[in-house]
């Protein structure tokens, strides 16, 4: 099976095979000896050559974590085959939604559709914990829409506006 | 001895009280709001009883309601916990009216400590040591000018009618004391309606230092070694230590023998503790009594062997302490930390949520009291505390290695966690020496540390993430579903607001 995998924004190719109950795996063309068991959902025992690690995945609404030992990676997993399609999403010219990164209660819209925003510019204010956390945009770009009002409930991930 | 008592919180502290509850064969029942049903204290509890919305006026500041579930459930006590009802004087009249035996100190110990005047008038005849300075408001520039100069600078300008911060000035020198004085005095007014303004000797970066104290209700008071808390962020306690570094045993019997005076004072039974400020030449001065058990209770168990908990139960059931102050030894040391769901990368946001991992340390010289289990949904409504990390050993040093290996093995996942902030902490030169004070935290937060893994690491995470994906652990297939649908989703939005457009 081929991976492309992004650790911190730097690309891996892999090649994971099993035969046998032996792995095989390939990075970047280069062979290593590699031996896995899934400890349990999330945490996965590892073996590269005889270095053991315990690697934890976390994956909160739209974000994926690998955790080894206390370093903390932001990881992507695609599979070259089936999900060609989805290349375009990192296209910066795409529309980008903005979620919020946690539950919690939204006080405030900072803009309107249609409004002109820059990177980094407030979107929204949510409330959890009785503390107000701004929600920046990730691009430059055009308010195209938003998708919650003042007030409203959201969750973690829930989409607020969606910036082009 | 009790044989019920009601437990009127939540969180950690609730599940602290139970388990001292069920160590002393007393059944516990406890309350709980909506959104905190599935909450571990409910879940260890014999008794649960709802008391409605999440907002604490509804729930658990709600005292015809608690008042009415000790009613119902028969319990003879009822432990308040931290914050919430613990320092609410009308509670424990409320509960004394009832009844019902409040588990802490009298209304009328906790009324002479609230009120800052008072307290202070109340000190002052016990011969208490404060913060150089005025009791009364200053009248005028010149007596300002005069009372500065008999304390030295800087002066601290304070509102008298004031907290938080409001009519607070620093002056550093002379020169700059009519602009601050009259600017004190103007926001005084402004904010509390009232412009008197005191003066008080500044303590810059002082320590945090407080002395636990217990008192039965037979008269006998006694004194439980203190507890460092100088790391602290936005006057939040963050890391507790018992012994503090610099306090000697001489200084330890002074500090300690002031807090039994002060407990005397104010006629104070059950457990309470006595802050003081510490300044660069280890003078102390009086700042204010907390009267309830603190968060930070356990480090002083592990240092004197006591229970803390267990023990305010029995004063509460009108035992005598079981020892004298000769009796009380202390033995190695003993490191807190608070573990709050909060963002470190994100300006510590609070971050509430599911918690879909949850590894816990174990293992020597660790204890854990939690709120948390894995699967829970952290409420969005509450304090952010999750659970206190103590790490404990023959020494400050000993202790500081259980603590860091124990972080090492502390994962949460699924929300954000301030753990890595005490890994930093933990491996800091200066709290390593013991060189704290009150301004450590935010030092060393400016300090941006950059902490670049190594390429080795980004290779394991790769093939870790690969072969995640490849064993299709079972959570790691769910959540991919749940983001394709999350996906299709905002997709069919997406459909609906173009075709919206189109038809425009």
């Amino acid at each position: 099976m081929l991976y492309d995998v992004t650790i911190d924004g730097k690309r891996f190719r892999l090649d994971l095979n099993r035969a046998n109950g032996r792995w095989s795996c390939l990075i970047d063309g280069r062979e290593i000896e590699v031996d896995a068991v899934l400890a349990r959902p999330d945490v996965l025992s590892l073996r590269i050559g005889n270095l053991a690690y315990e690697v934890k995945s976390e994956r909160v609404a739209n974000e994926f974590h690998v955790w080894v030992g206390s370093a903390r990676f932001a990881a992507e997993v695609r599979d070259p085959r089936s999900l060609r399609g989805r290349a375009r999403s990192g296209d910066d010219r795409a529309p980008r939604k903005i979620v919020a990164p946690m539950p919690g209660k939204v006080v405030r819209l900072l803009v309107r559709e249609g409004d002109q925003v820059e990177a980094g510019a407030g979107v929204a204010v949510v409330e959890a914990m009785k503390m107000q956390n701004e929600i920046k945009s990730p691009k430059r770009g055009t308010v195209q829409r938003i998708l919650v009002g003042e007030s409203a409930a959201v969750n973690a991930g829930d989409v607020l506006a969606i910036v082009e | 001895m009790f044989k019920k008592i009601l437990i009127a919180n939540r969180g950690e502290i609730a599940v602290r009280v139970l388990r001292a509850c069920h160590e002393m064969g007393i059944a516990a029942a406890v309350v709980y709001s909506d959104v905190d049903r599935a909450s571990l204290h409910v879940r260890k509890a014999d008794e649960a009883y709802p008391l409605g919305a999440a907002a604490a006026s509804e729930s658990y500041l709600n005292i015809p309601k608690i008042l009415d579930v000790a009613r119902r459930s028969g319990a003879e006590a009822i432990h308040p916990g931290y914050g919430f009802l613990s320092e609410n004087a009308t509670f424990a009249q409320a509960c004394a009216d009832a009844g019902v035996k409040f588990i802490g100190p009298t209304a009328a110990a906790m009324q002479a400590m609230g009120s800052k005047t008072r307290a202070r008038q109340t000190m002052e005849k016990a011969g208490i040591p404060f913060v150089p300075g005025t009791s009364r408001g200053v009248d005028s520039l010149d007596e300002a000018e005069q009372v500065a100069a008999r304390i030295g600078y800087p002066v601290m300008l304070k509102a008298a009618a004031g907290g938080g911060g409001k009519g607070m000035r620093l002056v550093h020198a002379s020169g700059e004391l009519k602009s601050s004085l009259e600017a004190a005095r103007s926001e005084a007014e402004r904010s509390f309606g009232d412009s008197e303004v005191y003066i008080e000797k500044a303590i810059v970066n002082p320590r945090h230092i407080e002395v636990q104290v217990l008192a039965d209700e037979h008269g006998n008071t006694v004194y439980l070694g203190e507890r460092e808390c100088s790391l602290q962020r936005r006057h939040q306690k963050v890391l507790e230590e018992a012994p503090s570094p610099i306090v000697d045993d001489d200084m330890r019997r002074r500090m300690g023998e002031v807090a039994v005076r002060v407990a005397k004072a104010a006629a104070y039974t059950n457990a309470g503790t006595v802050e003081f400020l510490v300044d660069r030449n280890k003078s102390f001065y009086f700042l204010e009594m907390n009267t309830r058990l603190q968060v930070e209770h356990p480090v002083t168990e592990l240092i004197t062997g006591l229970d803390l908990v267990h023990l305010q139960i029995r004063i509460a059931a009108g035992e005598k302490l079981p020892f004298t102050q000769d009796g009380v030894r202390l033995r190695g040391h003993a490191i807190e930390c608070r573990i709050y769901a909060e963002d470190p990368d994100n300006n510590y946001f609070p971050s509430p949520g599911k918690i879909t991992l949850l590894l816990g340390p174990s293992g020597p010289g660790v204890r854990i009291d939690s709120g948390m289990y894995e699967g829970w949904t952290v409420p969005i409504d509450y304090d952010p505390l999750l659970a206190k990390l103590i790490g404990y050993g023959a020494d400050r040093e000993q202790a500081i290695a259980h603590l860091t290996r124990a972080l090492n093995e502390y994962f949460v996942g699924g929300i954000k966690t301030n753990i890595p902030l005490f890994r930093r902490i933990l491996r800091d030169p200066d709290f390593r020496a013991a060189r704290l004070d009150t301004g450590f935290l935010d030092r060393l937060l400016k300090r941006n540390e950059a902490n670049p893994a190594d390429s080795r690491s980004a290779e394991v995470a790769a093939i870790a993430a690969a072969m995640f994906a490849a064993l299709g652990s079972a959570t790691a297939g769910s959540s991919a579903a749940d983001e394709s649908r999350a996906a299709s989703n905002s997709d069919s939005n997406w459909k609906s607001a173009s075709r919206r457009e189109a038809q425009r």
